[in-house]
């Protein structure tokens, strides 16, 4: 494009375009020198007004003219989540449904992150985006904000139907029978400001996913893997759908509901147990009334059929035609227009690392999904800003997706650009390796602004990763499909419950000197053969990372030709290894020289957590998951 | 921001097509507060230099009063500031003439790099420059000193406005001070939002009417003075500047208040 100063006299200039033959007005905006518009998203999750009646809201509970109690329920309800021990604040949840993410939307998170935030968001287990330290007199601007790139915080929190997740690998996994992203953007779509799911017993959540490997269904209220069969010549889509899962204090194991569930019936089959669990589900006892709860107490074979039961009335009782509004025309790919010609450093040591440990070789062939892991999730500003342009420029889908350990990923990268990616990413501070890896722990938010924390969770995760990217244990094939997830309570946001170790906090006491401690909790994982972790023993928080790396210590002593570190423990905790460690019991043995409390005259430290000064007490609020 | 409709009394910023014709028309002066080097460079046409560094290394009355002179400005000039530091530095200058006693000072509403990433004309000549004679008649009702900040903190109803960055905030703050960080205050490419976007984020925040408002930040008062001009922008009219900030605060070893028991900094990627 050729400009040229006109009429400089003009207030404002006006250019001509050579190439469309014309005059324009020059003003700011049409001068922005931007790459070629970025793709948006086919869905607007927002409502525009919901931004106002929020400020009015917020005005009026200031002014003691709307209750507490309401006041809570209405703000999660709209997505803001209280911060810890102060009322002034709040942490904004954005629902990223099936975990799409558009370059614009990067962008503006971006500048709502430094205006009214820390100058960091966090990327979360669920396919959020947060932001954290908000003035909730601040919420609505932010609200508005997201309104004009189309996304919401509308049901992300309280007793709601929160973010519909997907695998960040579907679409592109190997394994998978089709692509369940359609299936659960519709559902999201379905129930968003559904009168039907403002006001459940407890929160609800679904989960698709690709494959047996690669999700968590059977950790979640409604899991959904999909699947296909062969019906009279033709092929059928269909899901496994499994319910009654979750992670929490009590964690159980989700059930298959039947052999397949074809795809007309999934909204039926989602109506029906959403109606089950509103229906009946327990409204008084708040600490047990997630539906796993319901299923637990009711019996699985019983909540089986009533559940298919109430899925024959829905069925037949729909006055209109109710049915999900799947979109799947597949997104356009097309590999973005090089303009510059500069090389990445493929030869770089770190490339190498980089691409063994982060990228998954898709099924269309010539393109990878390349992952980025951020130390617990946590991202600059900057960086969104930079990640918004890296799609733009490699992805050739035009978007990123969430994945589930607090990273994201870019899809549809043509293998031919992965070393000028590295490359750029490097420079952004993004290429931290071992994304896939034992190497990249989960923490959740922890002390850094949950009322119910008992430790500092969110900093003990990043200590982790530092140690294992130092350690290099990235590139250990034997530890490559573990995972380290911690908690800093024994709530499950940090989902320690299905890690290979998992860590959740507590405190800990010598006379009365306090310490932070963490149960440690071994051989739990999310796949098709799904359990929960065995408790071994207590762990002060100075702790962990020693214990960690004596276990894969032990484990590389004691493994067999074939195992790996998830194979190891697996034998351990059921107790049928035949090495020197047997079982458990033998693990805990060896351990507990390591976690002998020393005086707090000799190591003052080991009495503090990390990120404080002082000495560790323990200090919470009121919990908002069951408000 | 149309000049012809305008009361004189309201004018915070002066939008780039305007600075141009009135650079044309000869009818202003324009101060670039970068350092000397980066306006050795290249700046706006016209512009003459006065580094902040400059101003705040003796920011006694009478000596910017002659460097004012010097600058050719009066009474009577219009005078048009700007910086490349999202309208920071700009704004503490600004600030210091009203303080003086001059009344026609605005703030460029965008930065330098902008105007010139958007192609707009800029040289590296030194305008030749006849000094003038500016009276001085300070005005004591835009400035709050530490001592003049405690006693009004006691006052029912005055606000104080915090402008540091949020994790400073919660870390330490002068007490009672509310946290509004220089970055909420801007767009993109303006350094401060339109005048009804401000409204309504300040309503929010409960700040309206003629309450009494006074900003601060970390040292020298650069981003209290963006804030400074910011509540100006929607018609404020009791704002003052703490210009000596929380580092003289601090340094005085007044109470500071915390937000304790958090570890809010573990949530920061920087």
């Amino acid at each position: 494009m050729y400009f040229e100063f006109y009429e400089p006299k003009f207030p404002i200039s006006k250019i001509y375009n050579r190439n469309q033959r014309h005059w324009f007005v020059l003003t700011l905006s049409n001068l922005k020198q931007h790459r070629p518009k970025s793709r948006k998203g086919k869905i607007n999750w927002a409502r525009s007004q919901e931004a106002d009646h929020f400020a009015n809201t917020v005005k009026l509970y200031r002014q003691g003219k709307y209750d507490a109690d309401s006041f809570r329920r209405f703000r999660l309800q709209h997505g803001a989540y209280g911060t810890r021990l102060t009322s002034d604040y709040a942490m904004v949840r954005i629902k990223l449904p099936a975990g799409e993410i558009y370059p614009h939307q990067l962008e503006k998170l971006s500048q709502l992150s430094e205006q009214f935030s820390i100058g960091s968001a966090h990327f979360s287990t669920r396919e959020n985006i947060q932001l954290h330290w908000v003035v909730l007199e601040d919420v609505s601007e932010i609200f508005r904000g997201l309104a004009e790139v189309g996304l919401t915080t509308r049901e992300a929190c309280g007793n709601s139907i929160r973010n519909v997740m997907c695998s960040p690998l579907s679409g592109v996994c190997p394994d998978e029978e089709f692509d369940s992203t359609p299936y659960a953007l519709a559902t999201a779509r379905f129930f968003l400001r559904n009168p039907m799911a403002q006001n459940l017993p407890r929160k609800f959540k679904f989960n698709f996913t690709c494959c047996e490997k690669h999700g968590m269904v059977r950790m979640v209220d409604v899991g959904l893997i999909p699947q296909t069969r062969q019906q009279e010549g033709s092929t059928q889509k269909g899901f496994k759908v499994f319910l009654g899962g979750g992670l929490g204090n009590k964690s159980f194991v989700g059930y298959q509901l039947e052999e397949f569930t074809p795809e007309e019936d999934l909204l039926f089959t989602s109506m029906a147990v959403v109606r089950i669990f509103d229906r009946i589900g327990d409204r008084k006892n708040m600490a047990r009334n997630r539906m796993r709860y319901l299923v637990n107490e009711m019996g699985w074979e019983k909540f089986q059929n009533l559940v298919l039961k109430e899925r024959a009335i829905v069925r037949a009782t729909q006055s209109v035609v109710t049915r999900l509004n799947v979109d799947d025309t597949p997104n356009e790919i097309k590999r973005p227009i090089r303009i510059s010609d500069e090389s990445g450093s493929s030869n770089s040591d770190g490339y190498e690392r980089w691409l063994k440990g982060n990228t998954f070789k898709q099924k269309q062939s010539g393109y990878y999904s390349v992952f980025i892991t951020l130390e617990a999730g946590d991202i600059t500003s900057n960086q969104l800003n930079i990640l918004s342009e890296l799609i733009q420029d490699f992805s050739s889908e035009g978007l990123a997706r969430c994945g589930f350990n607090q990273d994201v990923a870019l899809r549809f990268v043509h293998e031919d650009d992965l070393p000028r990616l590295y490359s750029q990413l490097l420079n952004a501070g993004l290429a931290k390796s071992g994304a896939l890896t034992m190497a990249a722990p989960i923490g959740c938010s922890g002390t850094t602004s949950c009322n119910l924390a008992l430790t500092n969770s969110h900093r003990l995760a990043k200590e982790i990763q530092r140690k294992f990217l130092e350690l290099k244990l990235d590139e250990d094939d034997d530890l490559r499909d573990s995972s380290i997830k911690i908690s800093g309570c024994p709530n499950s946001c940090g989902q320690h419950g299905i890690a290979t170790i998992g860590f959740f906090g507590g405190g800990g006491r010598v006379g009365k000197d306090m310490y932070p401690n963490y149960m440690m909790q071994l051989g739990g994982r999310s796949d098709g053969e799904t359990m929960l972790g065995i408790s071994c023993l207590r762990v002060p928080a100075k702790r962990v990372i020693p214990v960690i790396l004596k276990i894969i210590d032990l484990f590389k002593q004691n493994k067999k030709p074939e195992d790996d570190l998830k194979s190891w423990i697996r034998r351990v905790v059921n107790g049928i290894d035949d090495s020197e460690i047997k079982s458990m019991d033998d693990i805990k043995k060896i351990l507990t020289p390591l976690i002998t409390p020393p005086s707090k005259t000799d190591d003052p430290d080991f009495y503090s957590d990390y990120g404080n000064d002082t000495s560790y007490h323990t200090k919470t609020g009121k919990g908002e998951c069951a408000a | 921001m149309c000049r012809l409709s305008q009361e004189k009394v309201v004018k915070i910023t002066t939008d780039v097509d305007t600075l141009r014709s009135e650079i044309k028309d000869k009818s202003v002066r324009v101060i670039d507060v970068r350092r000397e080097e980066d306006y050795k460079k290249n700046h706006i046409p016209t512009a003459v230099n006065l580094p902040l560094a400059n101003l705040l290394s003796d920011d006694s009355p009478e000596r910017v009063i002659k460097l004012i002179n010097s600058m050719g400005i009066d009474d009577e000039t219009s005078v048009v500031v700007y910086d490349d530091t999202f309208g920071a530095l700009a704004s503490r200058v600004a600030w210091t003439l009203e303080y003086l006693g001059h009344s026609d000072v605005s703030l460029l509403d965008t930065t330098y790099s902008r105007w010139k990433s958007i192609g707009l004309e800029n040289d590296n000549l030194v305008p030749e420059v006849q000094t003038k004679e500016h009276s001085l008649k300070l005005r004591p009702e835009i400035l709050a000193t530490s001592d003049y900040l405690e006693s009004a903190k006691e006052k029912e109803g005055v606000i104080l406005v915090d402008n540091r960055e949020r994790l400073n905030f919660l870390e330490q703050h002068i007490p009672g001070a509310m946290s509004l960080p220089y970055r909420t205050l801007a767009t993109q490419d303006k350094i401060l939002r339109p005048k009804e976007d401000m409204k309504r984020l300040l309503d929010n925040r409960g700040i309206s009417g003629d309450t009494e408002i006074i900003t601060y930040c970390g040292s020298v008062g650069t981003l209290s003075g963006l804030a400074y001009y910011a509540l100006k922008s929607v018609g404020l009219p009791n704002v003052k500047l703490y210009v000596r900030s929380f580092k003289e605060w601090k340094g005085l070893s007044k109470p500071t208040e915390k937000q304790e028991e958090a570890n809010y900094w573990d949530l920061s990627a920087e």
